[in-house]
């Protein structure tokens, strides 16, 4: 139990680290984006706004008051964020939560479908390669895991727009869904999210179950030779209960802490990955407010790219006891 | 996404192996099922196993042997890189390799400490077999498996691009030929022309020598933060490794790549490649300080490291001398995982135009492809982002199959299998190919 308390606290910490680091950067930064709000304002206003105009201009759109002593525009800062408010977008001239917050279930949704389908994808494969190693099959797959393994996902999506989406018009080229379609639980519309979200997914798993299939092969070699299951075998256990009690289990428990590594790569890739398929996640608004300079927008998607990782990676570092009971101890565990 | 990029299940891999290995050998009899299906040619083979527990049983343990070896040569360090594991490299790795082959002839009823070498090596001896261990038999390693030497030939290849390929090749500018041409349609043009009809060949060579310094600049500003924070918060323990640990796990749930791209955009740093490389790892640090803390705090326990600590040598020196040279192997990997994640995420922001840059870059041609020329929707101008492409993958699979094969550069079993001078070295192959 403390051990959950601990965790949740680093999380917490974390984020508290994140969004001060954010209000540095914004605040503290000679010539940064402070500055740059400032004269944009001015350029904008002309000549007849006053300074104080100016100012007010700027705290609705970052949340500072930069009239104010440091330590109270820390402190509002901290609070509108806390309170959900993170200040006003400049391009879109909308609060960055209501551009935002509707992003966010879109781009869990590609991470977390290429985040599962490039484990259970690779894990499988990677056990049927240890089962059949040195046969033909497991040769190939090899070769084909490291190739994959060495190709950026973004490649991928660009060589599937190019070809999928643009020359044979399999797929659409971007967007969620179909325009024309009302959101909610009917065919068509789930069909339609499915048919955008297909190649997004593709590209970013494709180049995952590579790395996956090939530690998972290496894990079971190394348990295929363990005594413990050649006991299991002389128990007169069947195969079936052998491949996923006694192989399975303990292959993947080594690749498990690696999985919330992966987490913090495929929020990362996806960025990318959504502005080749101008997908409206996060990461395409993150994009978006970095080009037009909308510093409130960027700060925005960054803190909630960082707050969704940080649940997923502590949902991922807790459940981690029901897959090893050992770990339940928790304060001599080794995780990472 | 590549989980590969998760450092710690490998380096528990290469951990367990050796474990693994040993137990199989131990294990005299030995199903041929499962030994086949646990044959990793890295492995060392059962036979061989036996060997050496015969050989240490003549009353030269490993650990008798290492403190010999520290005795005689007088050396403080001595028992440097003989870990219990390594046991019949340990004296060769330590430098003092002459006295290991003696020690085994002369049996045990001397006492080990007052021993003396029969042979005597001369200098030029001694000069031959340190450049036969060190330099030729990592080389035969690579040269004897096809993947490490394909990644050997792909990386030097693209050295030579980084450093010679802008003497030879020409200067990319605007007009160099047709626009667009595609690519293998002529000699002059052996990848084609781009919008402006530049020339993609010299774009690629000369963007080649940034990439370098990029990728170098944040594989070292990665491993060298990585490995000094795990080594002395493992090392050392108590407060401070609670400390650094915090510190880590917060950095490590920042995500990478739109960390990076925040601060290239508040920091308005120009385009230096140095500094972009250094971005680009800013948070890499600390999944690899992480998994060489864990492994250190296996090594703090080690008995070499305890002599060393009774014997009073100070703490850097037991860091440098004791516990790194383990890590070698680790840190080499994760060096190359480095480069590799430097170059994915420095090509894709550049795709993406949010970092800075002063001269052609990998990514900033594909970006200009897709941009300007709309690579995606018209083939037309397709090459100019294969190419590209093709450039990436070539080289990171190239790293990928160099650190294969540096993780067996540092098996000291392989090494010493392929290294002529070493005692063993010669008759290991009839022992490995006596069966069962």
């Amino acid at each position: 139990m403390s051990y959950v308390l601990k965790r949740i606290g680093q999380s917490l910490l974390t984020i508290f680290v994140v969004v001060s680091a954010s209000f540095g950067l914004i605040r503290l930064l000679p010539g940064g984006p402070l500055d740059y709000l400032r004269a944009q304002a001015i350029q904008q206003g002309g000549s007849d706004m006053t300074m104080a105009e100016i100012n007010q201009r700027i705290a609705a759109q970052t949340n500072i008051a930069v009239n104010e002593p440091i330590y109270v525009q820390y402190v509002d800062y901290m609070g509108a964020i806390l309170q959900g408010d993170f200040g006003q977008s400049i391009w879109y001239e909308e609060p960055v939560t209501s551009i935002i917050g509707p992003a966010i279930p879109w781009t869990v949704f590609l991470t977390a479908s290429a985040l599962f389908l490039a484990f259970t994808v690779g894990v499988s494969l990677g056990a049927i390669m240890a089962y059949r190693e040195g046969s033909k099959f497991d040769v190939g797959s090899t070769g084909v895991g490291l190739v994959l393994n060495s190709t950026p996902g973004y490649v991928v999506a660009l060589l599937f727009v190019a070809f999928l989406s643009y020359r044979y018009g399999f797929f659409p080229t971007g967007g969620r869904y179909a325009s024309e379609l009302t959101p909610g639980f009917n065919v068509p519309f789930l069909l339609s999210v499915l048919h955008h979200g297909a190649l997004p997914i593709a590209s970013m798993s494709i180049v995952g179950f590579g790395g996956w299939a090939l530690s998972m092969r290496g894990n079971s070699i190394r348990v295929l030779g363990e005594d413990y299951l050649r006991v299991a075998r002389l128990r007169g256990l069947s195969t079936r209960r052998i491949a996923l009690r006694y192989v399975a289990r303990n292959a993947i428990l080594p690749m498990y802490t690696g999985l919330m590594i992966a987490i913090g790569t495929v929020f990362g890739g996806a960025v990318i990955i959504e502005n080749i398929f101008a997908y409206p996640g996060v990461g395409f608004y993150l994009i978006q407010g970095i080009n037009a300079r909308d510093y409130p927008l960027m700060m925005g998607g960054f803190i909630l790219i960082t707050v969704a990782m940080v649940i997923g990676i502590t949902i991922a570092d807790l459940t981690y006891g029901i897959l090893d009971p050992r770990a339940k101890g928790g304060a001599s565990r080794e995780s990472y | 996404m590549s989980p590969t990029d998760s450092e710690p299940q490998s380096g528990s891999e290469t951990r367990t192996e050796s474990g693994a290995s040993r137990e199989r050998g131990d294990d005299a009899c030995e199903d041929p099922a499962v030994d086949a299906v646990a044959g990793n040619d890295d492995a060392l083979d059962a036979e061989e196993m036996v060997a050496d527990t015969d050989r240490a049983s003549r009353a030269v343990t490993g650990h008798g042997r290492k403190g010999r070896v520290a005795a005689e040569g007088g050396a403080s360090s001595g028992a440097r890189g003989a870990s219990p594991d390594h046991r019949s490299d340990g004296g060769a790795s330590s430098g003092t390799s002459g006295t290991s082959s003696e020690l085994r002839a002369d049996g045990g009823s001397v006492s080990e400490f007052e021993q003396m070498a029969e042979v005597s090596l001369t200098e030029h001896e001694r000069r031959r077999q340190w450049f036969d261990e060190k330099l030729l038999a990592p080389a035969r390693i690579v040269w004897n498996d096809w993947r490490a030497r394909f990644g050997f030939f792909v990386v030097t290849f693209y050295l030579l691009m980084g450093t010679v390929g802008p003497l030879v090749v020409t200067q990319p500018k605007p007009n160099q030929g047709d626009y667009l041409i595609g690519a293998f349609r002529t000699m002059d043009h052996p990848f084609g022309t781009t919008a402006s009809g530049t020339d993609i060949l010299s774009q690629i060579v000369h963007a080649t020598p940034s990439m370098l310094i990029m990728i170098t600049a944040g594989a070292v500003f990665t491993v060298f933060l990585g490995t000094t924070i795990g080594t002395l918060a493992g090392y050392k323990g108590g407060r401070l490794d609670s400390v650094l640990m915090t510190i880590t796990d917060v950095m490590m749930t920042i995500p990478g790549l739109p960390l990076t791209i925040v601060l290239a955009a508040a920091l308005r740093i120009d385009g230096n490649p140095a500094v972009i490389g250094i971005l680009i790892t800013i948070n890499a640090w600390a999944g690899l300080a992480r998994a060489i803390r864990s492994q250190v705090l296996t090594l703090r326990d080690a008995e070499y490291v305890e002599a060393s600590r009774i014997m009073g040598i100070p703490t850097p020196k037991i860091i440098g001398s004791d516990i790194i040279p383990n890590l070698m192997p680790y840190i080499t990997m994760n060096f190359v995982r480095q480069a590799r994640a430097v170059i994915f995420g420095s090509v894709g922001l550049y795709f993406l135009g949010v970092l800075p840059y002063n001269s052609v870059n990998w990514g900033v041609m594909m970006n200009a492809a897709v941009n300007r020329a709309g690579a995606t929707s018209s083939p037309a101008a397709f090459h100019w982002l294969l190419v590209p492409m093709l450039t990436i993958i070539l080289l990171a699979l190239g790293l990928t199959l160099l650190a294969q094969g540096a993780d067996r550069v540092f098996n000291p079993r392989v090494r010493a299998r392929h290294a002529k001078s070493v005692e063993g070295g010669g008759d290991e192959e009839s022992t490995t190919t006596g069966g069962i």
